[in-house]
């Protein structure tokens, strides 16, 4: 807290709105929030739901028609596709952490070049990768039986 | 600011072992229809071999072939404590980042801890629970 005493964000959760410069970076930044909030959500109740297998068939099987229908089921593949972007991205984060595909160093001369635009390639790799599981997905959960 | 980078270094590995781990559950419950390994579902492989109808892997019998597991068992417990540090002490940060009031900080870190450690505690049990049933059925 005492590190950002003087330098408040002023925009807030505003910002997740707005790429700015960022571009497209700062939209994968709001998005891996959104759907790490939503995949946190649905795994608290997860935890509650699936763990009536500790008390038998009978209440797993009631537990389980509980959350049957295509709403659920809709419901679900939507937190698989959030799975499949959060994870993918994820691995993005932890290897820009890690100090890989930011380039080297460069003086600061004009027309300015930011690290962004070395890291754009990556960013677009990590949405192939979150692209080729949803398809993966769509086709176990919708299209084969 | 130590603890803060331990955390942060915690919330990355963390994020590894999910990543791992929430990929084999997919792979188990979601992803079974097209890709096809042996054994995640133990029950459906012996269930179509003795020539009975496809099973899915929510039903009965292949949780309870799971659940008979240690592997299962060990590794849905440290899915567990992984999946409920990453994603908690994640959502703190988001509401740090907000630059709440100091009370309302203190009282999200707070509630994390508390909703942490007691699901954590709920859902290892359930999977022993479970564990000792299947093995007992």
């Amino acid at each position: 807290m005492s590190d950002t005493k003087h330098h408040p964000n002023r925009l807030g959760l505003w910002g997740w709105l707005g790429g700015g410069r960022w571009g497209m970076e700062r939209y994968l930044y709001a998005l891996h929030r959104v759907t790490g909030l939503g995949l946190l959500a649905y795994f608290l109740l997860h935890i509650v739901v699936t763990s009536s297998r500790a008390f038998g068939a009978d209440r797993w099987k009631t537990a389980m028609d509980a959350v049957t229908g295509p709403l659920f089921k809709f419901g679900e593949y939507l937190v698989f596709v959030a799975f499949a972007f959060h994870a993918a991205n994820g691995i993005r984060l932890a290897l820009l952490e890690l100090g890989f595909a930011v380039g080297e160093p460069i003086e600061p001369v004009y027309p300015y070049r930011t690290s962004v635009h070395v890291q754009r390639p990556l960013a677009i790799g990590a949405l192939a990768l979150a692209a080729v599981l949803v398809a993966i997905g769509t086709a176990s959960m919708w299209l084969v039986d | 600011m130590i603890r803060d980078q331990k955390l942060w270094t915690w919330h990355i590995l963390a994020g590894a072992v999910i990543l791992v781990l929430l990929g084999l559950h997919m792979l188990t419950m979601h992803m079974e229809g097209v890709v096809k390994l042996e054994g995640l579902n133990p029950a459906s492989a012996a269930n179509e071999a003795q020539g009975g109808g496809k099973l899915q892997p929510i039903d009965w019998a292949n949780v309870k072939a799971r659940s008979a597991k240690v592997f299962y068992l060990v590794t849905y417990i440290l899915l567990l404590g992984a999946a409920l540090f990453h994603g908690l002490y994640g959502a703190t940060n988001v509401v740090h980042e907000a630059n709440p009031p100091r009370w309302l900080h203190k009282t999200v870190s707070a509630l994390a801890v508390v909703v942490g450690l007691g699901l954590f505690a709920f859902g290892t049990w359930a999977a022993i629970a479970a564990f000792l049933l299947a093995k007992a059925l």
